[in-house]
């Protein structure tokens, strides 16, 4: 029963990463996407956004249901990034929608643009600077030690900067691919296929630095990589896919494209979980919090997994049908 | 400021935002799919063009009540960690199910305002009802949350540790009937009023306009019979809190000392610390009547609980009337709509009517935040009745008050586009929609 609850965080947490970082992602790709690519962005957006941000409510919710202490850990530590993240997901839906239902053009318009492309920077920054927190250890919840100690030092410092870093490239990375196949113009298809090369090697690199700096902030992440055999599988799936992506992303096959592209964000966070299950927050004192040791009851899991298993089966078929009517894997409907 | 305060004002604040948007996100997809099902039986133009235009202003009230939301379900741990780590377990099952049907009812809301080309007439309308369904399920559930915090159940406390959790009993608490019945009557009076008195507002300028006569009439019928429903579940309510929540009561009655009969003080000013109440009305036997149905009934008063377990009774007291007296008024005003439709219905066309109608517009919305300070502040000095204190609840960081300052900054500046934008939707009605253009008589 555990097991299949971490099996359905886990998946909710990719599909937010897949699905909310192509959102984030498209804001951080329109910086530099020109006019054109503002009205693609905000038009392959606007029926999807919502749904895709569900993901994030719904790990949240399991969080706080089936793990009750690791939620209340990591808000009470990390309130202050998660502030941050919060005021962006505000501001960054809210000036988004405005943008799009803004009668007519005024001046208005390019704060609506600033402030939804600003925030879909910040937004996706702290959120990695907030899983780094989780990771990097530094997390303490016994009221000792000053201010700066207690609620900054655990996720100001260079690792989970990177982490920040990296989360926001790989946003982009996400971004540029999933927006091929939203236009069919050609220069700004060719844009996207530039921009997602770009990402790609950036992406890459800052993934490696993560793991350098993680050495120098004395966490040693490289040897519990090469002594996890389903990480270094996961990685290998990662890289091996790095030809299959580039090949696609020349061809009209946006669906196939898609799902490389997802696969390998996939078997990033797979990569990623391997190397840290079963523990969820790192803690300074060195009692991390697991999974096991801050389960729920019984009794609550198992009404948590029923109200899974029901939302699952309405959500999922739903969710197929707005990306049919709104995603068609054709580019028929996009020509007219 | 002291961070209890700084964390007590910034939950108020986020959940007095979030309900209204939370209220609208019940209601209007109800009548934006009763009005696109009148469209499809009746094929006027009117219709349509309503389901359109109240769909594109539920696109940007949808979107903020969206992001508002998931504010909470952070600043339920950003704010008050203590009180989730032990009420996770207990109360995340209304929340897990909340989760699943807000997910529908974004995805639905997505079919819904963008498929108006894409899709079978049929097939868009049932997004709309779709939408309608899971929005009031979604209430329902998080106030099913909210309920259990008023009557704890679904465990035992045993030295500061909740034991033997039953998520369903919790979920179904003794409170969570009556609080929902109320709190979904509200969403729809609330609103369905509201968007009478824009649209009665509007026509007042152009007395003919068929787009907003049809709008002031449908509004105004869901409201009606809503409102007219709503002191039905006050009194289920009130008789509900005087059996489990005997100092809420007193407190919202301004109910000092145990008595039996007990008067029903109306008005007034209490003074807590003198124990009684000035300038007010008081109806004998009444309140003995309406908390227990009995005319010779005795009523616990404040004088049983020590004070420092009474809530603070100026605020709730005041709250209480003010809700009630709303409530009242907008009632009338959905009886005299209901009879001036059955009989006498030149009586709606009169600018007198019509400018009542539009003065009623922000009035159920202020009934609403009175009544969650009725419930919330009632509660106190509780976060878990009689479980748990508010203080013993709160985050240890300190500095909470910049938490505060940043998101009353971020409210002010969305209420003051939201508003902005409201009004340019609004000028812009009869260039998008035919029927807008079209005047009878």
């Amino acid at each position: 029963m555990l097991l299949t609850i971490i099996a359905i965080l886990g998946v909710a947490f990719i599909l937010y990463t897949v699905l909310g970082g192509a959102d984030y992602g498209a804001g951080i790709v329109e910086t530099f996407a020109g006019k054109r690519g503002e009205k693609t962005i905000s038009k392959a957006l606007a029926p999807v956004w919502e749904a895709n941000h569900v993901w994030l409510i719904l790990a949240i919710v399991i969080l706080f249901t089936g793990f009750p202490r690791v939620y209340a850990t990591i808000s009470t530590a990390l309130h202050i990034p998660l502030m941050v993240v919060l005021i962006g997901i505000v501001l960054r839906g809210s000036f988004f929608t405005f943008r799009h239902y803004d009668i007519g053009e005024v001046g208005t318009h390019p704060y609506y643009t600033t402030i939804f492309k600003v925030s879909s920077f910040v937004t996706p920054f702290f959120l990695g600077i907030t899983l780094g927190a989780m990771i990097l250890g530094r997390v303490s919840l016994d009221a000792t030690g000053t201010f700066y100690e207690q609620y900054i030092g655990p996720w100001l410092n260079g690792f989970c900067v990177a982490m920040g870093i990296f989360s926001t490239l790989l946003f982009g990375y996400i971004a540029s691919i999933f927006l091929i196949g939203e236009t069919v113009h050609s220069p700004e298809r060719h844009r996207y296929i530039r921009f997602s090369k770009l990402f790609m090697v950036l992406t890459f690199g800052v993934g490696i630095l993560v793991f350098v700096i993680a050495e120098f902030e004395n966490h040693p992440v490289f040897a519990a990589f090469f002594s996890s055999w389903p990480s270094l599988v996961a990685f290998g799936g990662v890289v091996l896919l790095i030809p299959v992506v580039l090949y696609l992303i020349n061809h009209p096959w946006v669906v196939y494209l898609r799902l490389a592209i997802g696969l390998q964000v996939a078997l990033i966070m797979v990569g990623w979980f391997a190397i840290q299950y079963p523990v969820l927050v790192f803690e300074r004192s060195g009692n991390h919090l697991t999974f096991y040791n801050t389960q729920a009851p019984e009794a609550t899991l198992f009404q948590l997994l029923i109200a899974l298993f029901v939302g699952l089966l309405l959500v999922v078929p739903c969710f197929f049908f707005l990306f049919k009517v709104f995603k068609p894997a054709t580019d028929e409907h996009r020509v007219k | 400021m002291e961070d209890l305060l700084a964390a007590r004002l910034q939950m108020a604040l986020s959940l007095g935002f979030h309900i209204i948007f939370a209220c609208i996100g019940m209601t209007m997809p109800v009548l934006m799919a009763f009005s696109e099902w009148r469209w499809l039986r009746t094929n006027r133009q009117e219709y349509l063009d309503l389901a359109k235009a109240w769909s594109r202003g539920v696109a940007l009230f949808f979107a903020v009540g969206a992001v508002s939301g998931t504010v909470l379900s952070f600043e339920l741990g950003l704010l008050f960690p203590g009180f989730m780590r032990h009420a996770g377990a207990i109360i995340g099952m209304p929340f897990s199910w909340e989760g699943t049907a807000f997910f529908v009812e974004a995805i639905a809301l997505g079919v819904f305002l963008y498929g108006w080309d894409r899709l079978n007439k049929w097939v868009h309308w049932a997004s709309g009802v779709l939408v309608g369904i899971s929005g009031v399920l979604s209430g329902i559930f998080v106030v099913s949350a909210n309920a259990w915090m008023n009557s704890p159940s679904g465990f035992t406390w045993e030295n500061g540790q909740a034991k033997n959790i039953d998520p369903v009993a919790a979920m179904f608490n003794d409170a969570w009937l009556s609080q929902a019945l109320h709190m979904t009557l509200a969403a729809f009076v609330a609103t369905a009023f509201a968007v009478a008195g824009v649209h009665a507002f509007l026509l007042l300028k152009n007395l003919g306009n068929v787009f907003h006569r049809t709008a002031v009439r449908m509004a105004l019928s869901f409201g009606a019979v809503a409102a007219l429903l709503q002191p039905l579940s006050g009194d289920f309510s009130a008789k509900d809190v005087a059996e489990r929540q005997p100092a809420k009561l007193a407190a919202l009655e301004s109910h000092f000392k145990t008595s039996q009969p007990a008067d029903l003080i109306i008005g007034g000013i209490p003074d807590s610390e003198k124990e009684e109440v000035h300038y007010a009305i008081h109806i004998p036997k009444a309140l003995s009547f309406l908390a227990h149905g009995d005319f010779n009934a005795q009523v616990t008063g404040l004088d049983q609980f020590p004070k420092a377990e009474r809530p603070p009774v100026l605020i709730v007291h005041l709250a209480f009337q003010f809700m009630v007296g709303i409530g009242f008024l907008l009632a009338t005003a959905g009886l005299l709509f209901l009879l001036f439709n059955w009989r006498w219905k030149r009586y709606l066309a009169r600018k007198g009517w019509l400018l009542f109608i539009a003065c009623l517009t922000p009035l159920g919305f202020l009934a609403v935040e009175a009544g969650w300070i009725v419930t919330e502040v009632g509660r106190q000095p509780w976060i878990i009745y009689k479980v748990m204190k508010t203080k013993d609840a709160v985050s240890p960081m300190p500095g909470l008050h910049y938490s505060l300052y940043t998101i009353v900054a971020v409210y002010l500046l969305l209420t003051f586009m939201l508003a902005w934008l409201m009004q340019r939707q609004i000028a812009t009605v009869e260039e998008f929609y035919p029927s807008a253009r079209n005047s009878i008589d």
